[in-house]
């Protein structure tokens, strides 16, 4: 095999608090698919930061290409050949998509930046992902995923001979997914190595030649993919044996449909989704399965009323109510969890606890505080029962991993007990075994009488725990299938073929 | 198959919506001016709309500076104290030293970069909020003036009579001071910095978010400094105006000429958070309260303070329209999903 093109060695980051990293090596050759495993919290996004220059080791050795390196900061990795999507997408909501992709090595004619050109190749670029899309719009105004999309764009295009995604398909659809891979399979062609982060094991086993499991900021090993079993794999990353990878998912669903929470009567909005008969009972997981743009993360927020409807009207079971705003909403007993934890959902600077409480704090007005036993009884319970990491209600969320700051915005919705509960992407960048117990949880909610809506772009999730499948697109609903336990993501995908068919 | 193309091209994008501040600012400008015309005899002419450039050129150049920094979510307090040191530098350097006129100009201008290059080194190597920093900033240079001297300096000196009494003649009998003509330079030169090179962009994108200029590999830190550096540069440039507007330097010139200043900024629908904002909207914020104060000295019966009460009623109604603004492109945002 040919030198390693990067190499980390006894590589240890300590943060107030927190052992992230101890002692980890990592290899990375030309030409190779490499995953990087582990639970939420093993240090994955650690050691990437690490090795950016983003956080600098307390111990440990970078070389690239046989040289000793001490990286200074990302400008100055982005300049030794190294270019990263970072699991957060990082890209600046104020420019254009186009400029995004091109800030910090703009071309220039004349020693002036060349828009004309910028955009053209950016629109060239993405048309390679299959996007075609404004280039001139700001980027803020798209969704996440589109956004992750750009993001990685931009990292290829960098033409680096590492290119290293954390993540990136946390937000992504079966078709996106395969795009993104047959472009890493033609920079893995041309010699360029990858390092690749996902939760998603089949995604790991189609693209990854080999991973590097971490556990706990410890390495536990690497790995041809080849000469191991997905049981392993996850035992590995867990420390727990398993006997069946069947023994993480069980949830299967028992539908006690209770009294009708909500129903929708042509409820639509111009320009987001076309108008929707829709009935939401107690008890009921109601599943919205639908594409990247078919329209599914509208509909949630229109029954959230974040954006409000211009056609229709909501009952509840006591007659139409408008919904204006999210605090009627709330007041409804409504919650909604949104995708965009960074943009719409957390409050970094704040901690675990006062994040988790806010909504249920909001509910109940700010005259009645909990009391302190009250919250930490709570919060402890949360944390307990989604595996937090670390279980530090006073931690700040800004110091999580990404899948544990999902948690935290998980809980803080699960904690106001409502009575319709509406989820978009809830497992978002959240690993195997804590995906589970967060699917259990939503099916015994639901057992218990909770309403709920799941929207998620795995549709293996969508059918696991959905009583009923709203399949979604174009921005229209396209048909309602009862889940008997027959269906199989290829019935949605087809469902959703024929959908097209339709129109 | 649906890709997110098809969602973006369906969904109604207005890419000038971020456009809308600045066109307010221009119809408010024309509103103004029409109404000072309608009331006023001799109001409506070239001269009078030339002479909001002239009365205001320091004004202008030092907006031009703040614009750079509220662009990247920062704030600058100390540009009129600097404007003031300036002037002092000027009158003590041409008429009590006796130098030679361009030698001291070119020192004042690099004191000014140099003090507001000082302050983005501190506002980015020790994470000292640009507010006290430039808070500070502003105390040390007033403080500087006053130990300088305690009283007006009148400036004798051939070059600046000879460059304050002259001015460009325009078609029309019309004039345009030099003062004037060197701010309209330095706004070309900025808007062109601001829009056409990698600085500008730098500016913007650190202005968005800088966590994510910093990840993305752009020099996150470097722009601070140079954006601080540049409004040192313009407040050292509009106090050079300044003296040659009033002939002279006194320690107690431009007070408050900073809230001037960010008041023109965000009346040109710059937000105070960065990122968002165009340089022309200041020039023209600039020009709205130079048309108010016109209009006070035409009328002459109302007091002074009216223009204080316009800022602030201006102030408010931007911020306002800027909320507004905010509201509608963050409901947008999750449209194509
Ligand atoms: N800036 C920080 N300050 C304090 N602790 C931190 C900081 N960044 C990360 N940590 C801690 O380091 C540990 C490893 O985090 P890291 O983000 O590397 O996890 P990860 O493997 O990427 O997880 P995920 O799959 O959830 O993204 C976590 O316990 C986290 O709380
Ligand atoms: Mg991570």
């Amino acid at each position: 095999m040919a030198a390693p093109v990067l190499e980390m060695e006894g590589i240890s980051k300590g943060f107030p608090g927190v052992q992230a990293l101890q002692d980890v090596s990592f290899r990375l050759f030309p030409g190779e698919v490499h995953g990087l495993m582990g639970e939420n919290g093993a240090g994955k996004s650690t050691l990437i930061k690490v090795l950016t220059g983003v956080h600098t080791a307390d111990a440990g050795l970078v070389t690239i290409d046989d040289v000793d390196t001490l990286i200074r900061g990302p400008l100055h990795a982005q300049r030794l050949g190294i270019s990263t999507v970072y699991q957060e997408v990082n890209l600046c909501p104020n420019l254009s998509v186009a400029e995004n992709i091109f800030i910090g090595r703009e071309p220039r004619r004349f020693g002036r930046i060349d828009w004309k050109q910028i955009n053209r190749r950016a629109t060239e670029l993405l048309a390679r992902l299959g996007l075609d899309l404004d280039v001139t719009a700001q980027l803020g105004s798209c969704s996440l995923a589109v956004q992750q999309l750009i993001a990685i764009v931009r990292a290829v295009d960098l033409k680096a001979k590492v290119l290293i995604l954390d993540e990136p398909t946390s937000s992504l659809d079966r078709g996106e997914v395969a795009r993104l891979f047959s472009v890493m399979r033609r920079l893995k062609a041309d010699g360029v190595a990858i390092l690749f982060v996902s939760h998603f094991l089949e995604q790991i086993y189609e693209i990854c030649d080999r991973v590097t499991v971490l556990r706990n900021g410890g390495l536990v090993g690497e790995y041809p993919i080849g000469e191991l079993s997905r049981l392993d794999l996850v035992a590995k990353m867990t420390g727990q044996e398993l006997t069946a990878l069947e023994e993480l998912d069980e949830a299967s669903p028992d539908v006690v449909k209770g009294e009708r929470l909500l129903a929708l009567e042509g409820v639509g909005r111009t320009g987001a989704i076309d108008p929707v008969d829709l009935d939401l009972h107690a008890g009921e997981v109601v599943g919205f399965a639908g594409l990247l743009g078919s329209g599914r993360s509208e509909l949630a927020r229109l029954i959230f009323g974040a954006d409000s409807a211009d056609t229709g009207v909501i009952r509840t079971g006591g007659g139409p109510v408008a919904l204006k705003g999210p605090r009627a909403a709330i007041d409804q007993g409504i919650a909604f969890c949104p995708e965009d934890r960074k943009g719409d959902g957390l409050i970094m600077d704040l901690t675990v606890e006062e994040n988790i409480i806010l909504a249920l704090q909001v509910s109940r007005g700010w005259l009645k505080p909990l009391s302190q036993r009250k919250r930490e009884e709570l919060v402890g319970s949360y944390i307990k029962a989604l595996r937090i990491h670390p279980p530090h209600p006073y931690a700040l969320v800004k110091n999580l991993s990404g899948g544990n700051q999902q948690k935290v915005l998980l809980a803080r919705w699960l904690i106001t007990r409502p009575k319709l509960l509406i989820l978009d992407e809830p497992t978002r960048g959240i690993d195997i075994g804590a995906k589970t117990e967060i699917q259990k949880l939503v099916v015994s909610l639901a057992g218990d009488g909770m309403g709920v809506v799941f929207i998620s772009a795995e549709l293996e999730e969508v059918l696991r725990i959905s009583h009923k499948i709203e399949v979604l697109r174009d921005r229209r609903l396209v048909a309602e299938l009862d889940n008997d336990g027959t269906l199989t993501p290829e019935h949605i995908l087809q469902t959703i073929a024929n959908g097209a068919a339709d129109s | 198959m649906t890709t997110a193309a098809d969602v973006l091209r369906r969904s109604p994008v207005t890419p000038n919506r971020r456009h809308i501040p600045v066109f307010v600012t221009l119809g408010l400008l024309l509103l103004t001016f029409s109404i000072g015309s309608v009331r006023y005899e001799n109001f409506g002419t070239p001269q009078v709309f030339l002479d909001l450039f002239i009365d205001n050129a320091f004004l202008i150049v030092v907006a031009i500076g703040m614009t750079f920094v509220i662009l990247t979510g920062g704030i600058d307090l100390s540009v009129g104290s600097v404007v003031a040191l300036s002037g002092m530098l000027c009158a003590i350097g041409t008429s009590k030293l006796q130098l030679p006129a361009p030698l001291v100009i070119l020192f004042v201008l690099l004191v000014g970069t140099g003090f507001g290059a000082a302050m983005g080194y501190m506002i980015t190597a020790f994470q000292v909020q640009p507010f006290i920093t430039t808070l500070a900033g502003m105390f040390l240079a007033r403080g500087v003036c006053l130990t300088l001297s305690e009283n007006q300096i009148s400036i004798e000196n051939g070059f600046f009579d000879a460059v304050a009494l002259n001015s460009l003649r325009l078609p029309g009998g019309n004039r345009l001071s030099w003062g004037a003509v060197t701010a309209l330079i330095a706004v070309a030169v900025a808007i062109y910095v601001l829009q056409w090179t990698r600085l500008g962009r730098n500016v913007y994108a650190v202005g968005g978010s800088e966590q994510s200029a910093m990840l993305m590999g752009l020099p996150a830190g470097r722009t601070k400094i140079q954006v601080y550096a540049i409004s040192g540069f313009c407040s050292a440039l509009g106090g050079v105006l300044f003296a040659l507007y009033t002939l002279s330097g006194d320690p107690t010139h431009a007070v408050g000429m900073e809230l001037d200043a960010i008041a023109a900024v965000v009346i040109g629908g710059t937000v105070l958070t960065g990122g968002s904002g165009y340089l022309i909207g200041s020039v023209l914020g600039v020009l709205v309260l130079g048309v108010i104060k016109t209009i006070l000295s035409f009328d002459g019966t109302l007091s002074s303070w009216w223009t204080r009460i316009a800022i602030g009623v201006l102030l408010f109604g931007f911020i306002a329209l800027q909320r507004l603004i905010g509201a509608r492109r963050k409901s947008r945002r999750s449209a194509p999903s």
